[in-house]
């Protein structure tokens, strides 16, 4: 098979990866920064907290995956994304492993100073990766100041943190928080049981409102903005990715009011997927274009690895990824059930 | 300071962070996993309560691992991305599948450990700590033959400006990384094994559940004396690879200046780097340097002297740090098997120097493993790729040295602060001792 049919799976692959990363992530950094509206005790903070303790390890894992995807993939845009982002992706850095650490750390010592503390740093290491996340991939989808001679193998980038704080990069940071707030809710209403459960419905019943808001001028302001909207307008047929994102969303609420939240759940996962489908889509062939030339853009055809490479990995991801798929749902399984303060109380292991 | 010496000052304070937790991660797995499968089969217990106890240290340490090792996978594109570019088609591979094969199993059956005690069957929770402690130790072999194609590169050829991968199978092959993982993974286990034995020790100086860690010490003195001796076979085995594949490492791991044949070892050894030679140089075992290299006693050693400055590692900190990770070795090797000969005594609780030694010693193998690491990445030097890419040439271009201040001001506050928090944490659980009360696991699971 030739090169580029390898570069287009990679590609799909690259856009699931994220995708799946952000659906199963934002419900923990959404439960995560919400946490000091959602829970008023203690025993409700470790709930929420438990209620996410078997898996949240496991879905940090997506990210590391789609990083070492990238890197394997398509290696220049790997070095290139990670050096031209640097100081945005350091924070980033510092603010998952604040995360991690907090949920190990907060139940380890008794006392109201201590736990207060990993609290507000759960609330703010949950709360800047949404931001920082949706605001990176605002300025990718944008195109960021870089200018590539591949031929020459010389790489050069013109912006700065500030830079990428800009009107269109902050919009979409405010949609994953949206995003992530709205899913993080819903999680949290069907995880846990009474006064817990129904703040998670109320909030998310709440924020559903603003989340469209946000969503409908992401949609408008992204045709000024970016190039994405250029593959839609070469094949209509693709407009069915926006589309189901779109009609996710609205069942959201629809279900959100009938009060079946599961159902509400589902379809917050999949308004998340199909919002990141949406950009990705828009992007082919680029990873990361350049807003000041576009024969700089980063493709799946001029950052991509050998055709050897891009075979190995295609067997590794197609025996790893389903096998992990498999063994996550079986875990999903067996802690279906919603986390009660019996769970905190009897369990000396738990969070 | 320019972004190179920066970025390699980050990467080598991220990276020996890093590996504060990782040895116990890999040791403690593995130990704790067995303390639930001797549970499980024989249904006493003081099994279970090791396992929950010992467990318990485990998962404290594994959560800063966890954390400090998406820094190391992320760093390699934020301040290397010339280096990731050049050799991404064949070293992003393994960091991949690191992840999809490794990272998962190990982050999601963890998960199923910690909150599964009473959801899921006996052996159901046997097998999740078993697969979670099998993939760190698969994590480690991936990630160590992706370190050994940095020291010996194989299977590749420089194609588009760039090297590309050619044999795959010769990276999974390569002896190198082998030789390198065993070692690496037996001294974690070593280093586990120190752990329980110090901390065993603590508590029975204070006679504090005297059969609950005389048991633990037992356990731990022989799981230190093999892994001990397999870290000096493989050590020894290591130092082969690295003179034939890496001569200015060894040449700098031993002072050795002068190329000859048939070298002694001094016991006794100063650098003097400025005037190219020893400054003292005393108690020489004739032969014993050319036998250990290449396992003949005329074996020809090149020096340091035959290489240009500027392709010479820094000789001094590389050379004392392979002594000191030596020395450490072979007292790790006494001390272990004194061990076990002394806690199979019936009045062993009342060696209290012996036991004060033994909590003295915890740090010593922790000593051994960053030495370890520094003979590897500073004897590698000036290449960061051996003998294809330089360092200096593989650094990001895009970034300044204003933002690596930042960001490696950043980290030491940062993991600073946690560090000292995980040993605290460490340190009290490790001293609060084991849960007396096991019922409510037993209860749910059934008893034998």
């Amino acid at each position: 098979m030739d090169i580029s049919v390898f570069q287009i799976i990679w590609f799909v692959l690259w856009g699931v990866l994220w995708a799946v990363y952000f659906m199963l992530d934002g419900f923990v950094l959404g439960t995560g920064f919400l946490s000091g509206i959602l829970a008023k005790n203690d025993t409700e903070k470790r709930i929420l907290i438990n209620s996410v303790g078997p898996v949240w390890d496991g879905n940090e894992v997506w990210l590391i995956t789609a990083g070492g995807a990238t890197f394997a993939a398509f290696p220049t845009t790997y070095a290139l994304m990670f050096s031209n982002l640097y100081s945005a992706l350091v924070l980033l850095l510092f603010a998952l492993i604040v995360r991690g650490v907090s949920f190990e750390f907060r139940g380890k010592l008794e006392s109201d100073t201590w736990k207060k503390s990993w609290d507000m740093a759960i609330m703010v290491s949950s709360f800047l990766p949404a931001l920082l996340f949706g605001v990176a991939f605002g300025n990718i989808f944008k195109g960021i100041p870089m200018k590539n001679d591949f031929a020459a193998y010389s790489y050069s980038y013109d912006g700065t943190l500030i830079g990428l704080l800009n009107p269109y990069g902050l919009l979409t940071g405010v949609l994953f928080v949206l995003l992530f707030a709205v899913h993080g809710s819903l999680y949290a209403a069907i995880k846990t049981t009474g006064d817990l459960s129904k703040r998670g419905s109320d909030l998310a019943n709440k924020l559903w409102l603003p989340l469209l808001v946000v969503a409908v001028a992401f949609l408008g302001y992204t045709y000024p903005a970016t190039k994405l909207y250029n593959n839609y307008l070469n094949a209509p047929v693709l407009l069915i990715v926006p589309l189901i994102a779109v009609i996710s969303l609205l069942l959201v609420k629809l279900y959100t009011v009938k009060e079946s939240f599961h159902m509400a759940f589902l379809f917050s996962c999949l308004t998340i997927v199909f919002v990141v489908f949406t950009g990705v889509t828009g992007l082919f062939p680029n990873l990361i274009p350049s807003n000041i030339d576009p024969a700089s853009n980063l493709t799946i055809f001029n950052s991509s690895s050998s055709l050897l490479t891009l075979q190995i990995m295609t067997v590794v991801a197609a025996i790893c990824v389903p096998t992990v798929i498999c063994y996550k749902i079986w875990v999903y399984r067996v802690f279906r059930a919603r986390v009660t303060d019996a769970d905190i109380v009897g369990n000396p292991e738990a969070y | 300071m320019n972004v190179v010496t920066l970025s390699q000052l980050q990467f080598a304070a991220t990276g020996m962070f890093h590996w504060i937790f990782v040895p116990l991660t890999l040791g403690l797995s593995i130990m704790t996993a067995w303390m639930e499968t001797k549970y499980v089969t024989t249904g006493d217990e003081t099994w279970l309560r090791m396992t929950k106890f010992w467990g318990k240290l485990f998962l404290i340490n594994f959560a800063l691992g966890v954390v400090t090792g998406i820094t190391m996978e992320f760093q390699f594109g934020l301040n290397w991305s010339e280096y990731s570019r050049y050799v991404g088609d064949i070293f992003g591979a393994p960091l991949a599948i690191e992840a999809t094969l490794a990272f998962f199993l190990e982050s999601v059956f963890i998960g199923v450990w910690i909150f599964g005690w009473n959801k899921i069957s006996k052996k159901a929770h046997l097998a999740s700590i078993w697969l979670a402690s099998v993939a760190t130790n698969v994590s480690a072999l991936i990630i160590l033959l992706a370190n050994a194609w940095m020291q010996k590169p194989v299977g590749y050829v420089i194609r588009n400006n760039r090297a590309e991968m050619n044999d795959f199978l010769a990276v999974l092959t390569n002896d190198y990384g082998w030789i390198k993982f065993i070692h690496t993974l037996l001294s974690g286990y070593a280093l586990a094994a120190f752990l329980i034995m110090g901390v065993s020790a603590w508590h029975l100086l204070r006679k504090n559940e005297n059969e609950f860690f005389v048991r633990s010490f037992k356990m731990a003195a022989v799981w230190a004396f093999v892994a001990t001796i397999g870290v000096a076979v493989t050590g020894d085995m290591h130092a082969v690879e690295i003179a034939e594949h890496q001569p200015t490492k060894f040449a700098a791991m031993e002072s050795q200046w002068e190329t000859k044949r048939g070298v002694g070892m001094s016991l006794l050894l100063i650098p003097d780097v400025a005037r190219e030679c020893n400054s003292v140089d005393q108690l020489c075992i004739p032969n014993m340097l050319s036998i250990l290299a290449f396992h003949d006693a005329t074996g020809e050693i090149k020096g340091l002297k035959s290489f240009p400055p500027e392709l010479r590692p820094p000789v001094l900190p590389t050379f004392l740090s392979f002594r000191l990770m030596t020395g450490l070795g072979m007292f790790m090797l006494v001390a272990s098997l004194a061990a076990i000969i002394l806690s199979r005594r019936q009045k062993f609780s009342e060696y209290r120097a012996f036991l004060t030694l033994m909590v003295c010693a915890i740090p010593a193998p922790y000593l051994a493993e960053q030495l370890g690491w520094l003979v590897a990445e500073l004897g590698r030097q000036p290449w960061i790729v051996y003998g294809m890419l330089k360092t200096s040439d593989a650094v990001s271009k895009s970034i300044t040295s204003t933002q690596v201040i930042l960001s490696l001001l950043g980290f030491t506050v940062l993991y600073g602060l946690l560090g000292a928090i995980d040993i605290f944490l460490l340190v009290k659980y490790a001293k609060k001792g084991p849960d007396k009360d096991v019922s409510s696991i037993i209860n749910v699971q059934g008893r034998g």
